[in-house]
Order: structure tokens, then C-alpha cells, then sequence
């Protein structure tokens, strides 16, 4: 059974047709990148894959459950899929450790010396072991998108959704983020990316897509999408971002 | 000139009247008799800003809502308030609660209930903005990771939304402090009322014991304004960083 599948989904803002009959299916343990311009409606795919955002018509089922189903335990399902922001959105409040015991020990109950045992080799692995005890202001750009990855992974989730995850961030910061993901990418883990990263996408992808005013209008490997793009907004926009 | 300072520190001359009557503006004819005086101000500040807190808290939530049956009630409430005068409120208590409750209710009390409600109404507004001034990344963040939206807001919203409020608060218990003066209209024994009492015993030094007073509220005021005031600078390093957008 698909990780995702994303069937005839429509929305709409007002007006706005925001999503126009989106199909795609994603695996498990595949690495989706989605580009395309701003206003394509790349994000707000990929947050109605957790439901933070509503759809209108179709449906999108992880492992064969309808998240949008009326009877369907939201929460319980959103434990098991973890979203890094383009803002980060650590909570300020909290340490970076409590920034990531937060939900295990809330959602799932766990034990907090347990939670923060996960939590310190989490953090060890994104390679900020030492931040633990810091507030998220004290920390530079990377290493808070950093902690939001940790905090994520600290779910056990199926599912890593990345929302413009390095767009926030100074150009030197942005390689060790995306050192993270490509080992999460390369660990097995289903990724969801919307990014500008080329690098990023060529290097770990196993499809791009590329959309544009709501639709999908090109899809393939990246080997594909890069040396033979077929559409021409997608040529275009490659010419761009190249 | 020399006239006018004669008969302008003639007006001052009498502050043996505050003097000896210093105890009773302060605490009333307690322990003897019941608490009166600026104690009676200040229990019935911190009680009504204390129950106010609360009744805020629930309406500024409700209000937020987007469930009409609960967000309708909170905003009847808060604007009705809100366009009404104290002494009013006071009123209606002072005659109103007897006949709901069918028993009569001692003037403190019923100006405590109105405080709490007075109050209540302009906290709420406070809660409503507060909250609303919280980036709407962290609502996301908590709900993306399988919190409830009561657990986000227990968690999450609401310890920064309340850290970034002390300030309002502590305005609004400067505020009720003062206000509390009003509850002398009926017979409340607080700070004007004793300052009253003082003057139509002795017909004595109107001007020394209302200055007096004036002195005791502003102290009160003025410490809990300076309090407010460093908060509100040892607070700023912890706002949260604002998102814009996707």
C-alpha cells in the first residue's frame, strides 16, 4: 500500500482555485520534491497532507486512511507525521529539550526521562548535542531549523513533510540543514519537500514535481526534470532558479 | 503675597487631624470593628483583579471561538460592559443581587461581584488580543505534531500570550485600585469613605486628609506601575519571533 495517495483534490480560497485535481502517489521510503513558484500552491499541497490546511473536493489517504474523513482521530494521525516550517516555529518559551519532549510526552505519553533521552540523541544526531539546555533565540537560524527537524523526527513519524524549509535562512547556514535531510532521505524516511534546493533534489529525489497555478505540470526523475523538461513553464522556471 | 501664603498654608495646618486619625484611614476600626481604609481598597483590588482574571480568561477565550454559542455570549457580555459606567455596575449589583438571590448581600460583597464582572469584561479584551498576538506558526507547529488544540493552548499559546499580558494586568489592577473609590457610594467602608468619615467627624483639615489619600493611592499606583514597567523590559528578549508568511 502507497505511504500517500492524493486523489482529485481541489480547493479552493474564495475565488481562488488554489488546487486544481492534484493525483499523486508517494511510497514509502520515496523522497518527493515539489518546486515551483510562489503562489503554485506547493505549500498548501503538502499542509493538506497533514490537514492543516483544508481540502474541498477529493481525498488523501496515508496508508490507505482518509485524513480528511469526518470520524478520523486528526491528532493521532498528525503524531505520525512530522512538518518542519520555513519559520521554524520553535515555541520560545521552552528549552530546545522541551521544544522536543513537548508532544512525545503529551501525545504519546511517553515517560520524561525516556522523552529526553530521545531528545538528546536526536539532538546529537543533527549535530547539536550541546543546545540542549539554550532557549531557541540563542541559537542561529540553522541550528533552530535544526531543532525543528529533531523535534519532528522525536514523534517517530512515517512521514517528514518539509515546507520551504531552508528559504528563511542566511546562504551559509543552509547546507546544514540540508546535510540533515539528506540523511534522513538516505535512512529510508518518506519525504514530502517543497524547496528552491536543486542541489538538494538532484542529489536525493527520487521524483520531482513542478507546479504552477495550482496544478502539477510536470513530474519525472530528476535526471528527467532537469535535462529534459518537457512543459514550458517548467523550462522557464528552471531557467530561473538555475 | 505674603497674604496668600498665610491663608494657602493656613489650608495645611491641620495635620494633627491625619495624624490622629492615620490608623483609621488605613485599616478602618479593625481589630476592633470590621477593616475599613485603604485595606479595604486593596483586599477588594486583589479579589476583584483576582476574579476577574478568571472570568477574563473564559471570555477572552470564548470570544476567540469559532463557535457562535460561545463566542456570542462572551462579546454580548464584554461590549455591554465595556459601554456601561462603574458606578453603574455598582448599582446594579447593590440593588439587583438581593432580589436574584432572595436574601440580602452585604455592600462589600456585592461590590466585589461588581469589580470581578467590571473587570472581567476589559480582561477579556486583553486575553483576546494577547492570544491573537501569538504567531499563527506556533498554533500550527503544536497542532502539527498531534497536540489538541486544548493542549496546544495550555501549552503552548497561552504561557507566552500570558507573559506578554502582566503588563496589561498589572494597568488594569492600577485602575480597580482607584476605581474602588467608587465603591463608597454604597457605604463601602474603603480609603474615601474613611477619609469621609474622618472629615464630617472633625469637621476638621478637609484638605490634609483628602491630600493624604491622594498620596496613598498614588503610592500604590506608582509602585505597581514601576513593577509593570520592568517586567515589560526583563520580558522583551522572549517574544517569539514573528512569522510572515508561506
Amino acid at each position: 500500500m502507497p505511504m500517500i495517495e492524493i486523489h482529485n483534490v481541489n480547493k479552493w480560497y474564495g475565488d481562488f482555485h488554489v488546487l486544481k485535481n492534484i493525483n499523486e502517489t508517494v511510497e514509502k521510503g520515496e523522497v518527493l520534491v515539489i518546486c515551483g513558484p510562489s503562489g503554485s500552491g506547493k505549500s498548501t499541497l503538502v499542509r493538506c497532507v497533514n490537514r492543516l490546511e483544508e481540502i474541498d473536493q477529493g481525498e488523501i489517504l496515508i496508508e490507505g486512511k482518509n485524513i480528511h474523513a469526518k470520524d478520523q482521530d486528526i491528532n493521532q494521525l498528525r503524531a505520525e507525521i512530522g512538518i518542519v516550517f520555513q519559520q521554524f516555529n520553535l515555541y520560545p518559551h521552552l528549552t530546545v529539550l522541551r521544544n522536543i519532549t513537548l508532544a512525545p510526552m503529551k501525545v504519546k505519553k511517553i515517560p520524561r526521562d525516556e522523552a529526553e533521552a530521545t531528545a538528546l540523541a536526536l539532538l546529537e544526531r543533527v549535530g547539536i548535542g550541546n543546545q540542549a539546555h539554550k532557549y531557541p533565540v540563542e541559537l542561529s537560524g540553522g541550528q533552530q531549523q535544526r531543532v525543528a527537524i529533531a523535534r519532528a523526527l522525536a514523534m517517530k513519524p512515517k512521514i517528514m513533510l518539509f515546507d520551504e524549509p531552508t528559504s528563511a535562512l542566511d546562504p551559509e547556514m543552509i547546507n546544514e540543514v540540508l546535510n540533515v535531510m539528506k540523511d534522513l532521505a538516505r535512512e529510508g524516511m518518506t519525504m514530502l519537500c517543497v524547496t528552491h534546493e536543486m542541489g538538494f533534489a538532484r542529489e536525493v529525489a527520487d521524483r520531482v514535481i513542478f507546479m504552477d497555478h495550482g496544478e502539477i505540470l510536470e513530474r519525472g526523475t530528476p535526471e528527467h526534470f532537469f535535462t529534459s523538461p518537457q512543459h514550458e513553464r517548467t523550462k522557464a522556471f528552471l531557467k530561473e532558479i538555475l | 503675597m505674603e497674604h496668600f501664603w498665610q491663608w494657602f498654608s493656613g489650608l495645611f495646618a491641620n495635620w494633627g487631624v491625619v495624624w490622629n486619625n492615620f490608623d483609621y484611614l488605613l485599616v478602618g476600626a479593625y481589630p476592633q470593628g470590621p477593616l475599613g481604609g485603604l485595606a479595604m481598597s486593596i483586599v477588594m483590588a486583589v479579589i476583584g483583579i483576582f476574579g476577574a482574571f478568571w472570568i477574563g480568561l473564559a471570555a477572552g477565550l470564548m470570544r476567540i471561538s469559532k463557535r457562535p454559542w460561545l463566542s456570542w455570549p462572551a462579546l454580548i457580555y464584554i461590549e455591554i460592559i465595556r459601554g456601561t459606567p462603574l458606578l453603574m455596575v455598582i448599582f446594579w449589583f447593590y440593588f439587583f443581587a438581593p432580589l436574584l438571590m432572595n436574601q440580602s448581600v452585604p455592600e462589600t460583597e456585592s461590590a466585589i461581584a461588581a469589580f470581578i464582572v467590571f473587570t472581567g469584561a476589559y480582561i477579556a479584551e486583553i486575553v483576546r488580543a494577547g492570544v491573537l498576538a501569538i504567531p499563527k506558526g506556533q498554533m500550527e507547529a503544536a497542532r502539527g505534531s498531534g497536540l489538541s488544540h486544548t493542549q496546544a493552548m495550555v501549552h503552548i499559546i497561552l504561557p507566552q500570550a500570558l507573559r506578554n499580558m502582566i503588563p496589561s494586568f498589572v494597568n488594569q489592577f492600577v485602575s480597580l485600585t482607584k476605581d474602588t473609590s467608587l465603591a463608597m457610594i454604597i457605604n463601602v467602608n474603603e480609603l474615601t469613605l474613611a477619609a469621609r468619615h474622618v472629615y464630617t467627624r472633625t469637621m476638621k483639615a478637609p484638605m490634609e486628609i483628602f491630600l493624604t489619600i491622594a498620596l496613598l493611592y498614588f503610592a500604590i499606583c506608582w509602585v505597581l506601575t514601576a513593577f509593570s514597567r520592568r517586567l515589560e523590559r526583563s520580558m522583551a528578549r522572549y517574544q517569539a519571533r514573528t512569522s510572515h508568511d508561506r
